[in-house]
Parts: C-alpha cells; structure tokens; sequence
C-alpha cells in the first residue's frame, strides 16, 4: 500500500490538489451565498484553509518512503566525497574489487561444478542408480565412469519401476585420426533413452533412440554442436557424413542443440554411440559380454510419485536378483560371495556427474573460505581508513547534528558513501572474475584433460557478487558510521581547533581491528604454508624413477589390420624401429607400469609355504621388455633384469620390488624362490620364479606408499593385443624425438596410429589439485599478509600523529628518543603479540579443514606455524617501526608550535 | 450560532481526536470535505474549530489505513467533490476509540472532582 502511494505520488498530489480545489469553490460559493462578493469570498475561504503549500507537503511527506526519498540526494553527495578522495577511494575500489572478485571467481566455478543443475527438462528428477559395494569392487576400470556392468544395467533396465525412464551411458575417447598421430573425441556410449529421458530434441538429423540401441547393432553417431562446428564448419551436409572412429567408420545421423554438452560437467561431449555398437570396436572381448567390465552409468527420471526414498527400498528389492543374473562366472568363491552382496541405491543427479567435482569440490570450498578472509582483512583495512576519515569530519557532523539533523539520516549518508564503494568494487570484482575464473580453468586444464565448464554470469553468480558487495558495505561502513555520528555536538565545538575528543576508547577500536586482521592474516599465512609445503614435498618426492626425459609413446595397430597372429613380428619392429631412431637412448616396451596411467593387480604369495601369511596381499604387475628399468631408472638391487631368453616357452619368471619382498616373505633373501599369482576375475594360477629385486617406486599416486610390484617379461603374461606402449628415454629435446619415432613407426606401416605422452608432465599433472591450493592460498596468504601490514602501518602512524603534542610535551620535560620509540613500539608490540596469538589459535583450529589436502605434515606442524607466526611479527614489527622511528625524531618545539 | 463565552478550540485538539471526529461524522453516510469541516464544527457548537486545511492530511492518512474510502461525485450545488464513506473497519475503529474515549472522560472527570472523603 505504501510503496504503492510512494511510486504514484505524484498521482495522489494532483489528486489532493484538485480535492482542495473543490473545497474552496463550495466554500467561496457558501460564502457568497451569504453575500460576499466573490473577491471577498474566495479570500475568506483561503484564510480559513490554511497553508495551501504545507498541507499538499504533509500529504506528500505522507506518501514518500524516506530512505528512497533521499537516495538520489546522499549518492550525488557520496559522489562528490569520493571524488574529494581520489587516492581513498581508487584503494578502496581497488581492494574491493580483488577480494570480491576473487571470491566470485571461485563461486564461478563451485556454482559450475556443484550447485548448478543440467540444462535439461526437469532436472531434479534425474537420480543414478548406484552400486552400493562397501568392500570395493573388483574387475576391469576401463574408462572414468565405470559405475555398472552392461549386465546390471541390462537387468536394473528390465526390472526396474521407478523410473519412467532411464539410460546408461559411459565415457570413451575415440581416435578421429586416419593413421599416425592419434586426435582424440570425447566420445560417449549411449544407450537408447539417454536422449529421450533427458529431453533433448535434434538441431538437425535425428537421435539416437531405443531403434538403435539393439544387440548387434552397427555403429551410428549423434554429434555436439561443438563438435559439429569444429569439425565440419556447421555445415548441413555433415549429418549423412562418415567419421572415423578408431578406424571404423561411423555415419553421422544428427546433432545436438548448443545449449546440450551431455551430463558429465566438466567435460562436454562430441559424439554419442549406441551401447550396443561397442563389439564393433572391440571385438570378442567386448564389454557388452566382459561381465567384469565396469564401464557405464544408469541415470533415470523418477517416476512422478516416486520419492527416492521408495525407489531406494524398490532397488534394494531387486539387488540380490540384479547380481545374481549379472554375476561373473569366472570369479572365485569369495569374489562371487562379495558381488552377491553388493545393494542398489538412488543418488541425485540433478547437477549432472562429475570426476572433477570429486577432485575439486574440498579444494574450491576451502579456497573460497580463504578468499573470504582475505575480503575480510581488507575490510577491515577500509573500517580503519573510514575511522580516521571520520575524525577529520567530526566538525562537519556535529554542526549538522547540532542544527537539528537526525542521527539515523547522518548514518544512512555515510552507509550510502559505503555502499557505493562497495558497489563499483563489486562491479569492477565481477569483470575481474571473468578473467579469474577463466585463467583458474586453464590452470585445471592438462594435456590428458581438456576440461569445459560454462562459466556465463548468471543470476547465481551476480546475486552473490552483488550479496558480497552489501556485506562488506556492511562490515566496513557501519562501525565508523556509528562511531562517527555517536558523538556529542557541545564537545566537539568547544575542542576548537584540534577537534579531539579522540580519547583511548576511540583507538581502542582501531586497535582491535588491527589486531584481528593479523590474526586471521597469521591463519592465511599458515594454511598458505602448509599447502605450499605439501606441493613442495609432493614434487620433490623420491618416486623412485626417473622423470626427466623419459617420453611414452602408445602405439595401436588395430586400424593397420593386423591379425594377433601378425603382431607380435610387428611389435618387434616397432620396437626395433623406435630404438634407432635418432635421439633415442634406450627404449623398452612397458604395460600398467608405475604412474603411467593405467594399473592392474593380483592376489600373489609364496609357492613354498606359508600362504597364510601373505593372504589377501595384492601386488601390481608391469608387463616389460628387457631394457625397462635402465629406462626408468629404476635401480636393480639383486639378480637380473628381464632377459630376450625369458620367452613364452621358458619358465616364468618375475623382478619384484623390495616392498614385495618384505611384505610376502618377510625377507630381502629371496632370489630363485617362487611365488603364486592368482587371477580371481578368471581364476588362473601361475607360479614364477623371482630372478631380481628392483628399488621400490610409487605405483597409482604420489601420496601412496611403496606398494608390493612385480615386473614380468610381456611375452609371459601378455597385455592388450595389437596395440603396445613403449617407454623411451631421450638426452635431446623430446619433441625431436617425437617427430623422429613417428618417422620409424611411418616406415614399418603409416597406418599404425601413434600417442605421446611426457613422464614428467604426466606425473606433475597428478599434482594439479596441491598445485591450484599451493598457487592460490599462497597468493591469498601474501595478499592477507600485505594487507595486515598496510593496516598496522596505517593505525600506528594515525595514533603517532594523533598524539604529536603529547610526545613533544614528554620530549620537552625530558625523555628521550628511545624511550618514545620504545614507548611507540611497545604499543605496537602488544598489538601484534594479542593478533599472533588469537591468530595462532583460529589457525590451529582451522587447519583440521585442510587435513585430508596435506601430504607429509600435520595440519598442526609446528614448524611451519613458528616459521608463519616469525615471518608475520618480523614484517609487522619492521611496519610499525617506521612510524615509531619518526615519532621518535620528532622536534619537540615544532610539535608543541602547532599547538 | 455564535456562542462567545467559549473560545473556540483551534490547534489544541488532543492527538487521535480529529480522526475520532472525522470518523463519527461519516456514520450518518458519506460526505465530502467540506461537509465534514461544517458538520465537525456545527456539532460541537463551534467549540471546535477545524482549520480546514489540516482536515486533507488526516482524511488522507484514515484512507492510507483503510477505515474511509473515497469517490469522486458531485456536490449539493452542483461542484465535482470527492467523498469520503466509513469502510467495515473503520467503523470497528470507531467503536473502540469511542470506548477508550469515553473511559478516559471518566477517568479525567473523577481524578479533577473533588474528593467525598
């Protein structure tokens, strides 16, 4: 009703004004009546109307909300303030515009990783079908979202009820190239609904539907935009067309709408292939059949009804018949007994699935908490900055205060000038966070992934930007508004010149907040520490081979049209071939070796004896060619290396690592002794013979411990067919290498497609997540650091200034300049002391957040706090000596003249 | 009509009273602005002079809270006026003022009589 009246005010005026019209026309009328003549009756009914003017304002006043009323006047007036100041102001916009863009930047991506749903119809009844396998999962991993086997999702499809629909799908990269090096897509498996459950509609051709996903189908393609775009310039003739997927080809029949880049965010999709097509790219041992296999994903929309609390009890109806029918009759007894047991359950898949927010969901929110602070400390660095503005202004605001102005009206102007500042710092943070979020994507982005995330500003992001801008007005505006506005007119006045009525209480406040940015600066400064340690640990770390020069090249011979009869000649020669090229120093084939990606392992323990001891131990194997651990650098401690004797007919024989040694046979003596290695998935069993110890080396992760490794010959146990990896190890620039080994390759057969991978990037691209919290909180930290200082510097030269007359009043009666430096450091120092200390126990306290992120330290290390607490007092002390020392060199008769 | 004994009392209304007046003279049926100032001061026997003026923000602010309404219409002789008509809660307002009024005369005329005792 209010805001009603207030936005039609003018309205209403015209209304009154005609209203009170009419009243002096019927009372100049009655007036007349009684026989005034009209002159004298339209007086007469004036005179007894009263102030025309200050009844329409009553009614006016009546109808205006005050706070809007006066806005337009306090922003031209906080306009003008801040023009005043142009240094003031440029540093408040300037640290404002850092820490809200900072923090928006990381909301950015949070709110794209987490928080935000998928573009697609109704997506909060989207849940996927998860295995709930409390102890693990055994088989084969092949690709990033290898939740279900094709033989669950079969059953969970024909069974299932809750879902008016549901589809699984699973990640691929395929190779677009025609020979040579390798081009990977994104590819995905789909199965027949995963367009229709989504809703997604074509921008041309048509889509994949339940038609194509049947039993033996062949291979069609529905393509992203992006990828259309990309790849065929947008142009129509593209649906119809032919693509080359790991050399198959494979008809375009439609492309998807822009707006639709699949569910997996952070990775955005350019083809979609029938679940069923996948034998054609992978012959017998398809996955389709592999019921060990862990390759595909089942999201469905839930029934309208359907809580998922109903679904949940309806899977957990079906589990013991969905495994039952999906089991995997190669496993053993208490792999089979493991599998009966696992249970279904319901996980929303609102916000899409995600391996990167796996990775970087803690690291974002703990980044953002930082950048929070750092918004704080620099809040309080402006609160300091309106403190001492406000004493400047104390005149101007006792006379208004004393000829009648409110005390809440003189608030808002100050809060007005506050939120300004805030509001352009917002703005300016906002388009600094575009640049941000964008350099933060690429600082996540590694050779093996490309990562996509639609960072738009939308509605989310701006309404926290804009949420942040009030809350820091709020933070740094409201305290020094009060204090300015809290003081008594008469005072001031009479205090003439000086205008002090500065008394303790009013540093006091100051004083606090000094303290408080020091110490949420000291926790900054620690937790940066901390993650800059871990980083630093994790790279340095011994893996216990070598990184440098060391190149991985993968080579596939499936598009060749080599038969398994043909390749093992092949390989030879490509072995060969690689070798002696130019620049080469040593090459060796390697399968599932250390770090390199991929991994596989088994039961192992020892032939003779004593198998219970070892029980449940699992050991990774590296299938490798002579050669591979001069390659590595791997040292060999005992015994030989893998010999060209070692071949498929010969007895079988192992290099196990010193970690294998101590944990199967408790001994470091165990040459020529056997061992056992069982296969559950297929229920094999090999005895070998272990002919050398290798040094012990980091296997899946940096932050592992030695894990138990055996090394066997590739001829004995053999890996993937038609396809090898080889490892090389180079003294010349590895991009002469490359182009060298492709030439090699090119000569046995052009057709042979060709991958490349640097270790050592490889390996630290492991480290990008301690990498992004090292890079970021240690910026955060000298930022929050910086900013502190700033802040200590300022107050105490603000508190020297303000006490000149009292230090030249000591000085003339006698003291000396070290006793005001050290009267002036010791204010200072209990400053600094009582922030160290409240920072040193928020820092304790807040570490615990950063445990399961740390490598090789407690989050309570107390080195590193007494080196963050020594580094924070040092700088501090030396920022407030600076303003101690010219109190110190302070003329007495100089200050006492000001007088 | 004149009654001189009495000074007439203009500008000294108790807070509330004139919305309590204003009110009152709307039961009877709707009137306009005019009529209400006449009707206020006929009635008390010109004891209480309303400044005319000061009767638009209180029939403006009785509006705002919803206990009048108002029309355009045309006046006894023939002027465009805007008229003012009691709405349900404005004549529930009215009955609680009345009360708390008629409560407080009595308690004002017993505190101002002398004492039996």
């Amino acid at each position: 009703m209010r805001l009603w009246r207030f936005l039609r005010r003018k309205h209403w005026d015209r209304e009154r004004e005609l209203e009170i019209q009419a009243h002096l026309q019927i009372e100049t009328d009655d007036f007349i009546a009684r026989g005034m003549s009209p002159e004298e009756a339209r007086r007469a009914a004036r005179r007894k109307l009263g102030n025309l003017t200050q009844i329409r304002e009553e009614i006016y006043e009546m109808n205006s909300l005050g706070f809007l009323e006066t806005l337009g006047q306090d922003l031209r007036y906080a306009i003008r303030m801040l023009r005043l100041n142009p240094a003031f102001t440029l540093v408040a916009v300037l640290s404002l515009a850092l820490g809200i863009g900072a923090n928006t930047a990381i909301f950015q991506l949070l709110d794209a990783v987490r928080l935000r749903s998928l573009p697609v119809a109704k997506p909060a009844e989207l849940y996927e079908v998860q295995v709930v396998s409390p102890k693990g999962r055994s088989g084969n991993f092949p690709n990033r979202y290898g939740h279900i086997t094709n033989a669950m999702w079969e059953q969970i499809r024909d069974r299932q009820e809750a879902f008016s629909s549901i589809f699984a799908w699973g990640d691929w990269p395929f190779d677009l190239s025609q020979g040579g090096r390798v081009r990977q897509a994104e590819g995905i498996w789909v199965s027949g609904d995963y367009f229709r459950t989504l809703g997604v509609s074509p921008l041309m051709g048509r889509l994949i539907s339940s038609e194509d996903d049947r039993r033996g189908c062949a291979p069609v393609a529905v393509i992203s935009y992006a990828f259309w775009q990309r790849e065929f310039g947008g142009a129509a003739s593209a649906v119809g067309s032919t693509v080359s997927l790991d050399t198959h080809p494979v008809q375009v029949i439609g492309v998807t709408p822009a707006n639709f880049t699949g569910i997996d965010v952070g990775h955005r999709f350019d083809l979609a292939v029938p679940v069923c097509s996948e034998p054609v790219f992978s012959g017998k041992e398809n996955k389709l059949e592999r019921r060990w296999a862990w390759w595909l994903t089942a999201v469905g929309r839930l029934r309208p009804g359907w809580s998922p609390k109903r679904a949940d009890a309806h899977l957990q109806a079906l589990a013991s018949s969905v495994f039952a029918a999906a089991l995997p009759p190669q496993f053993d007894a208490e792999r089979q007994k493991n599998f009966l047991s696992y249970s279904l359950k319901t996980s929303p898949a609102a916000q899409g699935l995600s391996d990167l927010r796996d990775t970087y969901e803690d690291p974002l929110w703990l980044l953002i908490a930082i950048a929070g602070v750092v918004l704080l400390i620099a809040c309080a660095n402006l609160a300091n900055l309106l403190l001492a503005r406000a004493t400047a202004r104390e005149k101007e605001v006792a006379v208004r205060l004393a000829i009648g102005g409110s005390r809440g009206r003189l608030v808002r102007q100050f809060l007005t000038e506050s939120l300004l500042l805030s509001l352009v710092g917002a703005v300016c943070g906002v388009l600094l966070a575009r640049f941000l979020s964008q350099a933060l994507v690429a600082f996540l982005t590694t050779s093996q992934q490309t990562i996509f995330l639609d960072l738009r500003m939308n509605a989310m992001v701006l309404l926290f930007a804009a949420g942040l801008a009030i809350l820091t007005c709020v933070l740094f505006g409201l305290l020094p508004a009060l204090r300015a506005t809290g003081i008594a007119p008469a005072a001031v006045m009479k205090a003439g010149g000086r205008g002090t009525t500065a008394g303790r209480e009013r540093f006091t406040l100051q004083r606090a907040l000094v303290a408080g940015q020091v110490a949420l600066s000291l926790v900054l400064l620690f937790s940066a520490l901390l993650f800059v340690r871990t980083f630093h640990k994790l790279s340095m770390l011994n893996a216990g081979f070598r990184t440098d020069g060391v190149l991985v090249v993968s080579l596939n011979g499936q598009r060749a049209g080599y038969t398994k009869e043909q390749w093992p000649v092949v390989d030879r020669q490509l072995l060969e071939r690689v070798r002696s090229a130019p620049g080469v120093d040593r090459a060796a084939r390697a399968e599932n070796f250390p770090m390199g990606g991929g991994w596989f392992n088994d039961h192992v323990t020892p032939a003779d004896g004593d198998a219970a001891k070892s029980e449940g131990k699992l050991s990774y194997f590296t299938m490798a060619s002579p050669g591979f651990f001069e390659v590595m650098g791997i040292p060999l401690l005992a015994g030989r290396d893998l010999a060209d004797t070692d071949t498929a007919t010969a007895p079988l024989v192992a290099v196990i690592n010193q970690a294998f040694a101590r944990k199967i046979f408790g001994t470091t003596d165990v040459l020529g002794r056997r061992f056992v290695k069982i296969d559950g998935v297929r229920r094999t069993a090999m005895t070998f013979e272990i002919v050398g110890i290798a040094g012990d080396t980091k296997v899946t992760s940096l932050r592992e411990d030695n894990e138990i490794m055996t090394y066997v010959p590739d001829t004995q146990l053999p890996g993937a067919e038609l396809s090898q990896t080889i490892v090389v190890h180079s003294n010349v620039p590895l991009r002469d290498v490359m182009a060298a080994v492709l030439r090699g390759v090119a000569q046995v057969n052009p057709a042979i497609s060709v991958d490349f991978n640097v270790f050592k990037t490889q390996i630290e691209e492991t480290l990008v997540p301690e990498s992004l919290m090292a890079t970021l909180s240690g910026f955060f930290g000298l930022l929050a650091g910086v900013l502190a200082v700033i802040g200590l510097y300022g107050v105490i030269s603000y508190m020297v200034a303000q006490r000149r007359n009292e230090i030249g009043i000591r000085m003339a009666l006698g003291a000396g300049r070290s006793s005001i430096l050290k009267m002036v450091l010791r204010g200072a120092g209990t400053l600094i002391a009582a922030g160290l200390a409240v920072g040193t126990v928020l820092a304790l306290l807040g570490a615990r957040a950063a445990s399961s992120l740390l490598f090789g330290l407690r989050p309570y290390d107390p080195a590193t706090l007494i080196l963050a607490v020594l580094l924070l007092a040092a700088v501090s002390f030396l920022a407030a000596a600076i303003p101690a020392r010219r109190a110190a060199r302070l003329e007495p008769m100089n200050a006492l003249r000001d007088e | 009509m004149a009654k001189r004994d009495t000074p007439p009392l203009s500008g000294e209304m108790l807070p509330g009273t004139l919305d309590m007046l204003i009110l009152q003279t709307l039961v009877l049926g709707a009137a306009h602005g005019h009529t209400i100032a006449h009707l206020i001061e006929h009635r008390s026997e010109s004891v209480l002079q309303v400044e005319h003026g000061s009767l638009y923000p209180a029939l403006h602010r009785l509006e705002d809270r919803g206990w009048i309404a108002s029309f355009w219409g045309t006046s006894e002789n023939n002027r465009k006026a805007r008229y003012y008509r009691l709405t349900r809660s404005g004549r529930k307002q009215l009955a609680t003022h009345t009360d708390r009024w008629q409560q407080l005369i009595r308690a004002i005329g017993r505190v101002l009589q002398p004492s039996n005792e």
